[in-house]
């Protein structure tokens, strides 16, 4: 039975109750204690710093060549926090009312309620570190908006939130590996956790440079490897984003919430052939001042700039007035999908729609400056000079990128843009502490299923890998270790250790015995065209029954037909990459699983069976109100748990932004 | 966007691992489409090579949105290839024509040891960081963030030193292989904050001595880490990183 271990008590006092009561390591102690961190993303590095400063004994763990390489340095648009400093209605309530909503009541109350408590100490922690914060003109912070709220709530650094979030942990971490309390290890790849007495107790990896396996022994082991949106192939994750580390931990016994649960993010660049290696984002926070349109009329041939006004369909303001184009993600993004699948898509591939500045260029930012330099009746062409300087400070980095990778300028013509792969809500299921269920195995930040629910709002993932790692897991550790002070280290010589060593070791040799001819690259494709086609913006009985038998068939193939070039004991970033597809593959499946299971429509998850008549989402909460979480049994083999979701705050009513 | 395709001929740096010797290689690849980005055609090429059975060439590259700093080519004698202010993975084959010979080299420094082809080894700059490249806070201030007001043009000074993304073009760069750009950036950024105002002198007395522990040669002002700065970190950083050397030497203690 799972237990998620939700403080008892009224909603807003069970946090507070909680640490209050939860058990202490003294000083002395914690320097005993040691601690594995698997990832140096938000989540990992601000975990790893805040757990070596407490004075326990930590060691780190990346795959890049440095812990400031993690992907959340990509996320753009900002981090929410109920500071309301903008006067305009924001509280912790209602950023926990939105979160819950926003993630279509399928996140648990007492996890997002935390998540919006500390939002607000995020963001002085990150004030403190130096994180150089947009600012007005008094000196004070600035916010923005974004989807799926109607407060300005975002903290932003341009079009680089992430990076300069990432670089205040990674530089807090780096102290700490100066003081000598975190051990650092670049290049370095998690491929199994070790387990003994039903206790993680370590690691064992692969050095990247020299292809040595090593073995670390950790008191306990925190995940916090990200997301797993690669399994399609093509997303806005960086090239190494992985499932290894949380899948490797999922055939040891930690349950698999949600995994279905795939955020779709409506505003990438589009797909250009078939050499495409990733999708780029274009930040959420342009849909504050760009408006989102297709030509009303179908297989029309113009440019965009000579189609008139009355012959644009702004479907996202005509379908949903009240929230407009800042309606939340997993409804921009099928609003997409809808009118391109009926034949009003744009550019040579049909598959965009244009995401155009003009309106707001001239009307929001050009007036505003002409009346602040005292220019009366200015010009069209004036107007848009003036308004051009504003959103070059707001948004020109990601401008400048659309540029280089479409040659086209976005401050002349409209973006085009689509709906591509960004984020997972899914991930290891863990209790209110953190903990998967497997004793003393922690996972944090986009790796683990807890606060969004079936959709994450924007500026939501830094608020919640920060709050994991900063603000959560320095209590909920000591609660376990607290009876963890007795243990001495386990030598790497115990028989677990090898024992675990030998399959990682097993396993790269049948990767390296298999010779055949197909590449690793060739297959991830071809898992990521089933899970796009099948498990992807919309799904349907039929579709995901033929994915499983087509990716149970693209297994035996892989496992028969893969050729991986050079050798185990050197630098071989092909076989690092056959690892991953290879637990890919088998994750694949369990997404279409789950995504089978849940015969409803909700947040990212899109049934075909499940929707109204007018085409939106149809919730279904007599049947599917529970956290589905998967308990790895054999090969193609799963058990499902439930754990019941209960509202008593927010009362889940049909989501509607109309 | 109109594009075609092109042929070209790319001349890269090979070497089995840090102890060997490298030296160019040369292939043909056909058929590349302007659309494409410089790291997609390095993957048409690589997976041509797997298919004929030899070793694809390793590079380093993560994010390819130009932000995590890892892709590091050299590419016709210039970090990141021709584009200004444009990292590897934003570099796309619009840049090149029908029928060019393209050389592609790693990061060359003393502190910059290859690893293995194009992939060099950078966690010198970690070390730099390691040496005062932060705010020594703990997790847990409860002084409110507002409480802290930054001048907004301090704020955006400190913003624009901020971007570097650490991936060493500057050093690549520099005849001398000096890692000031780097290294003057973080200290502008936390020199141009209150908060980083406290430990000012001593960050930029231990930067500067890690930078050169680590054999990062000095700066002599050519400029030219400014010029392929791929996120166009100014080198009036440099100048202030001089300036709060020159005081913290004056008045340290140590």
């Amino acid at each position: 039975m799972l237990d998620s271990k939700i403080p008892s008590g009224a909603l807003e006092n069970k946090w507070n109750d909680y640490k209050g009561h939860c058990k202490l390591v003294n000083p002395a102690n914690k320097r005993k204690l040691e601690i594995i961190v698997v990832g140096t993303g938000l989540a990992g590095a601000s975990a790893a710093a805040s757990l070596g400063e407490l004075g326990y004994k930590v060691k780190a763990f990346c795959f890049q060549d440095s812990p400031r390489r993690a992907h959340s340095i990509a996320a753009q648009g900002g981090i929410n926090a109920a500071k309301n400093y903008q006067n305009d209605g924001d509280s912790i309530f209602r950023l926990f009312y939105d979160t819950v909503k926003g993630g279509d009541y399928r996140a648990r109350e007492a996890n997002v309620h935390r998540l919006a408590e500390v939002s607000v100490n995020i963001i002085d922690q990150c004030v403190a570190q130096g994180v150089p914060f947009a600012r007005e003109y008094g000196g004070l912070l600035n916010n923005r908006s974004f989807g799926g709220t109607q407060v300005k709530r975002t903290f932003y650094a341009a079009g680089q939130t992430g990076q300069q979030l990432l670089i205040g942990a990674y530089q807090a971490l780096e102290r700490q590996v100066a003081l000598g309390n975190v051990k650092m290890y670049n290049r370095h790849e998690m491929l199994d956790v070790v387990i003994i007495d039903g206790k993680a107790r370590g690691i064992i990896c692969r050095n990247l440079v020299n292809g040595e396996l090593e073995r670390h022994f950790g008191h306990a082991v925190l995940l916090c490897t990200g997301g797993y949106g690669n399994v399609f192939y093509l997303s806005t994750n960086a090239m190494g984003s992985n499932v290894t580390a949380i899948w490797k931990a999922h055939k040891k016994g930690a349950y698999f919430g949600n995994p279905c649960f795939t955020q779709i993010h409506p505003t990438c660049i589009p797909v250009t052939g078939d050499h495409q290696s990733k999708l780029t984002l274009m930040s959420e926070s342009l849909r504050n001042d760009g408006r989102i349109w297709v030509p009303k009329k179908l297989n029309e041939t113009r440019k965009a700039n000579d189609i008139p006004e009355e012959e644009r369909d702004y479907y996202l303001e005509r379908r949903y007035p009240a929230f407009g184009n800042l309606v939340p993600r997993d409804v921009a993004s099928r609003a997409a999908k809808e009118r391109c699948d009926a034949g009003y898509g744009v550019g040579t591939t049909k598959q965009a729609v244009y995401l155009d500045f003009k309106y707001n260029l001239i009307n929001k930012y050009g007036k505003a400056e002409a009346n602040k330099h005292g220019i009366e009746n200015p010009d069209e062409e004036t107007l848009i000079r003036l308004g051009k300087e504003v959103v070059k400070e707001e948004y020109g980095n990601l401008f400048d990128m659309y540029e280089k990778i479409t040659g086209e300028n976005p401050y002349e013509v409209p973006m085009r843009i689509y709906p591509a792969v960004h984020y997972t809500m899914g991930g290891l299921w863990v209790d209110y502490e953190l903990m998967t269920t497997v004793k003393g195995l922690y996972c944090l930040g986009e790796a683990n299923f807890s606060d969004h629910g079936a959709n994450r709002l924007g500026a939501s993932a830094l608020m919640q890998g920060l709050a994991d790692g900063y603000f959560v897991i320095p209590y909920t550790i000591g609660n376990y270790l607290a009876d963890e002070i007795a243990t001495k280290p386990i030598p790497t010589s115990h028989e677990a250790f090898a024992h675990t060593e030998k399959t990682v070791a097993d396993r790269i040799n049948s990767l390296m015995g298999i010779k055949g001819k197909q590449s690793v690259e060739s297959f991830h494709k071809r898992l990521g065209k089933i899970m796009w086609e099948k498990c992807g913006m919309a799904r349907n009985e039929q579709g995901l029954k033929e994915a499983i038998t087509e990716i149970q068939q693209l297994n035996k193939e892989f496992w028969s037909d893969l050729r991986i070039p050079g050798e185990t004991n050197e630098m071989n970033p092909e076989l690092d990459k056959a690892g991953r597809v290879a637990d890919f593959i088998e994750l694949g499946e369990l997404m279409c699983m789950d995504a089978l299971n849940r015969n409803e429509s909700c947040g990212g998850h899109f049934r075909e069976e499940s929707q109204t008549e007018e085409g939106e989402a149809k919730r279904d909460d007599a049947n599917y109100a529970y956290v589905s979480s998967w308990e790895y049994k054999t090969e193609s083999n799963w058990e499902m748990h439930k754990e019941p979701l209960q509202f008593e705050v927010a009362k889940p009513s049909q989501r509607s932004y109309k | 966007m109109e594009h075609n395709n092109i042929n070209l001929i790319l001349k890269v740096w090979k070497q089995k691992n840090a102890e060997s010797r490298g030296s160019f290689e040369t292939f043909e690849v056909n058929d590349i489409s302007t659309e494409m980005s410089f790291l997609e055609m390095f993957d048409v090429l690589n997976e041509r090579l797997i298919a004929e059975g030899k070793e694809p060439i390793a590079f380093d590259h993560d994010c390819r949105e130009g932000i995590c700093g890892m892709c590091s080519m050299y590419i016709n004698g210039r970090p990141h290839g021709p584009w200004h202010g444009t990292t590897t993975c934003q570099l796309h084959m619009r840049a090149f024509k029908d029928g060019d010979t393209i050389v592609v080299e790693p990061w060359r420094a003393k502190a910059f040891p290859v690893i293995k082809d194009l992939i060099v080894d950078r966690t010198a700059f970690d070390r730099i960081i390691q040496a005062g490249g932060y705010i020594s806070v703990n997790t847990g201030v409860t002084i409110d963030g507002n409480a802290i007001p930054v001048e907004k043009e301090n704020a955006d000074k400190a913003f624009a030193a901020a971007a570097c993304i650490g991936c060493g073009a500057c050093v690549a760069a520099c005849k001398n292989s000096s890692a000031l750009l780097f290294v003057s950036a973080k200290v502008a950024h936390l020199a141009l904050l209150p908060q980083g105002a406290p430990e000012r002198k001593e960050r930029a007395l231990n930067m500067v001595a890690q930078m050169d522990k680590e054999g990062f040669g000095a700066c002599t002002n050519t400029g030219a880490c400014e010029a392929v700065c791929p996120k166009e970190i100014s080198i009036e950083n440099i100048a202030r990183l001089n300036k709060e050397y020159a005081l913290a030497g004056f008045s340290s203690d140590k």
